[in-house]
């Protein structure tokens, strides 16, 4: 007996990315599915996730952030000035050391990824200047495997870290200093560059470069949210886990927490490989953008932009009301497979 | 040990000192034997089987088996590119172990979904479920469906076909040989069809059972136990009043019953599983196409008894020992629904009519014994294109 066409035609459909997606659950819809599906809901967990109540990872598994040595919360805020000296000629002298090294890291609650790190984090520290200053990068690579780092910017080709240009290929073991000025004001990212590129890059290797301009932007609460992802079975054909800073779903439980009417800065950085596109949305709002940070006028007031592979931009808002407001990649795929989170506002 | 002193023990202290040594060996070996070699360069090879899917309303629950060498340890799953709270599976699944695996999800009716079970060094194993049907429950009512199925599909047919006995009867002993070999090609053909079933099946189950060899295994083992239950009803018979070596007409007609009626346990099966997932088209087109098909069934059971007046009680059983077991089918199909213990039912049905092709054989002879002959070769060609055609009916 042979098995139905059906089953045959199905099949093909079956294997197309992306079926059938499920809404978000905005905070009405939780209320109401609390109410109808808690009793198909595996676990009490009263949090966002399961069933109709949007993706989860399995209730109650959680990452051991302190095994992986940094946390998604942290890394938010957490600013690398470096350390400054002032040269000779009164210009100021900014200069961090970064390390290349090998770690197994708990992307999502019971996964293990063998990462490549900058500062044994993902992503690498966000390294923070200002316009027309001296900068110095010691790069010592720890790692096994070959590594540079390219910084996006305006430098010199021998500064440009990529492989036969300079000092090329930083072999395991050895180390390089990077040196340029810091232009132009905006923000940037850096990356190793050594090939295959997507793999180094998917495995960890960036972070997020930040040149302030000369004058201060307005005082704001500021944060880095580097969108990226991880391609746990190392197929280069997309990824089964996206996140931002890190942890795939980590602002789900642990919001991000703004106060009312204080202006919001999100230094907004796309770095997913594998994928064309990325995308930011956030509910209950709008915000002004600055693509790439280079201008001080927004170029648009909108709720929701796209981000090629590289692509970063200043999103500004204020939040007016209090409560808890998701954001998350409108590519909603990538949401439901671990790209969202949450604000709260508080008084 | 001395040769003259091993002949003067008894033997059953050679037998323990030969299973201690064999033991002791096996014991070190696995102590000592196992450091003595590297470790496997490669990275875990982590495999799942999933044997059974089960859907209620919010709630995929899939029973996975570990059919890989390594223990595998499942982290999340995600759903159609969405991650989804699950329950089980906490543990790592050793091998050959399995585990379940209830999954929040809201699936619709009819929709395709794929599973994507990602397990702890980061690997996904994907299962796909070509329609989500809500399981039907093992209720009064699914077994009642199931017996009616099992009837429409394997008793009535079989009967039907028997309902030819008196004018088979008309009919010269050359006649009767033809139809043995249309009864030969029918069982033939039935036999392919349902090995190639097997080893289909048998693919799907992941192979920790062994695969496709559980296809053979079943047909091998039905078939040295019902040549065993031959050669014991002949030595009954021959003690009895029957003294012909020959397959006698009414044992032959209960062999060749036993035979289908196994194989009809397969077809049960199948119909039983497609049930389950929600594929199978119930309705005239289901019933008439097996009734066409399985006719011939009946017909094959009564070929050996046109010399003989069995009674209406006697035949009434043959077609329920053909036909019966279709029931039994349909519900292991749909209540169990395991891959591995399908092909391996199939194989039985299989060794099954391969035993009765033999026992059939030697009636196929014509007076001057021989087997080749165009009318027999016609007759057993014929069988298996009426196989062919009549199951081009059959949807499942």
């Amino acid at each position: 007996m042979a098995a139905a066409s059906r089953r045959a035609f199905l099949a093909g459909g079956a294997s197309l990315l992306g079926g059938a997606g499920i809404a978000l659950g905005a905070d009405p819809m939780r209320t109401l599915a609390n109410e109808h599906g808690s009793d198909h809901t595996p676990g009490s967990d009263t949090a966002h996730g399961g069933g109709v109540n949007g993706p989860t990872f399995r209730k109650g598994s959680t990452v051991d952030h302190r095994a992986n040595g940094f946390h998604p919360g942290e890394i938010l805020r957490d600013f690398d000035y470096g350390t400054t000296s002032t040269m000779p000629d009164g210009r100021v002298l900014r200069e961090w050391d970064i390390f290349a090294g090998d770690r197994e890291i708990e992307v999502t609650p019971g996964v293990r990824f063998p990462a490549w790190t900058f500062n044994a984090r993902i992503p690498g520290p966000t390294l923070r200047c200002r316009e027309g200053e001296r900068l110095r990068v010691r790069f010592v690579n720890g790692s096994a495997h070959p590594h540079t780092m390219h910084f996006h910017g305006i430098h010199p080709a021998d500064m440009d870290g990529v492989p036969g240009v300079g000092p090329g290929v930083i072999e395991p073991g050895a180390n390089v200093t990077y040196e340029f000025d810091a232009e132009p004001f905006g923000l940037h990212l850096y990356h190793c560059h050594v090939g295959p590129l997507a793999e180094h890059i998917a495995r960890g290797m960036y972070g997020t470069f930040i040149v302030d301009p000369p004058q201060d932007r307005p005082s704001a609460d500021e944060m880095v949210m580097v969108m990226h992802g991880y391609n746990t079975t190392f197929d280069a054909e997309g990824n089964q886990l996206y996140a931002v800073n890190g942890i795939p779903f980590h602002y789900m439980h642990e919001p991000v927490r703004v106060r009312r009417g204080e202006l919001v800065r999100i230094y907004l950085v796309n770095i997913l490989e594998y994928d064309p596109i990325n995308s930011f949305h956030i509910h209950g709002n709008f915000f002004d953008y600055y693509p790439t940070g280079t201008r001080l006028e927004p170029t648009e007031f909108t709720d929701t932009v796209i981000q090629a592979q590289g692509q970063r931009g200043i999103c500004e808002l204020r939040f007016p009301y209090l409560g808890q407001y998701m954001f998350h990649a409108h590519k909603t795929e990538f949401a439901e497979l671990g790209w969202m989170g949450f604000f709260e506002v508080t008084e | 040990m001395d040769s003259r002193v091993a002949a003067r023990l008894p033997v059953w202290v050679l037998a323990v000192a030969a299973v201690t040594i064999v033991a002791a060996v096996l014991i070190i070996l696995a102590i000592v034997g196992g450091r003595t070699l590297p470790e496997r360069t490669g990275p875990p090879v982590e495999q799942l089987t999933v044997e059974r899917t089960v859907l209620t309303p919010g709630i995929i629950e899939l029973a996975v088996r570990n059919t890989g060498p390594d223990p595998v340890q499942v982290a999340q799953v995600f759903v159609n590119d969405a991650y989804v709270d699950l329950t089980g599976g906490d543990a790592p699944i050793g091998r050959l172990a399995s585990a379940t695996l209830r999954l929040s999800y809201p699936w619709q009716d009819g929709q395709p979904y794929l599973v994507s079970i990602l397990t702890s060094t980061g690997a996904v194993i994907e299962h796909e479920i070509p329609a989500a049907v809500l399981t039907p429950q093992a209720d009064g009512g699914f077994f009642a469906l199931m017996a009616l199925l099992g009837t429409y599909v394997g008793i009535v047919p079989v009967i039907l076909g028997m309902a030819l006995l008196p004018l088979l009867r008309r009919t010269s002993v050359r006649v009767v040989r033809v139809l043995l070999a249309l009864t030969v090609g029918l069982l033939a053909f039935l036999a392919l069809d349902a090995a190639l079933e097997g080893f289909e099946l048998a693919d799907r189950s992941g192979g920790a059972f062994g695969g496709t060899a559980l296809v053979v295994l079943g047909a091998g083992l039905a078939f040295l136990l019902l040549t065993a239950v031959d050669r014991y009803l002949r030595g009954r018979a021959r003690s009895g009043v029957d003294g012909s070596a020959g397959p006698s007409g009414p044992r032959l007609a209960l062999m060749i019953a036993i035979g289908i009626g196994l194989h009809n346990l397969g077809e049960g099966l199948a119909i039983g599983s497609a049930y389950a997932v929600g594929e199978l088209a119930l309705g005239a087109a289901l019933v008439v196409g097996f009734a066409l098909h399985n006719t011939s069934e009946g017909l094959a059971i009564v070929a050996p008894l046109t010399q003989r007046r069995p009674s209406l009680l006697a035949l009434g059983g043959l077609g329920l020992v053909a036909g019966a077991p279709a029931i039994l089918g349909a519900v292991i199909g749909a209540a169990v629904d395991n891959a591995a213990l399908s092909a391996l039912l199939l194989g039985v049905g299989v060794g099954a009519i391969t035993q009765v092709i033999v026992q059939i054989a030697p009636n196929l002879r014509d007076e001057a014994g021989k087997l080749r002959n165009p009318a027999t070769l016609g007759g057993i060609a014929a069988g298996v294109l009426i196989m062919y055609l009549t199951g081009l009916f059959v949807i499942i």
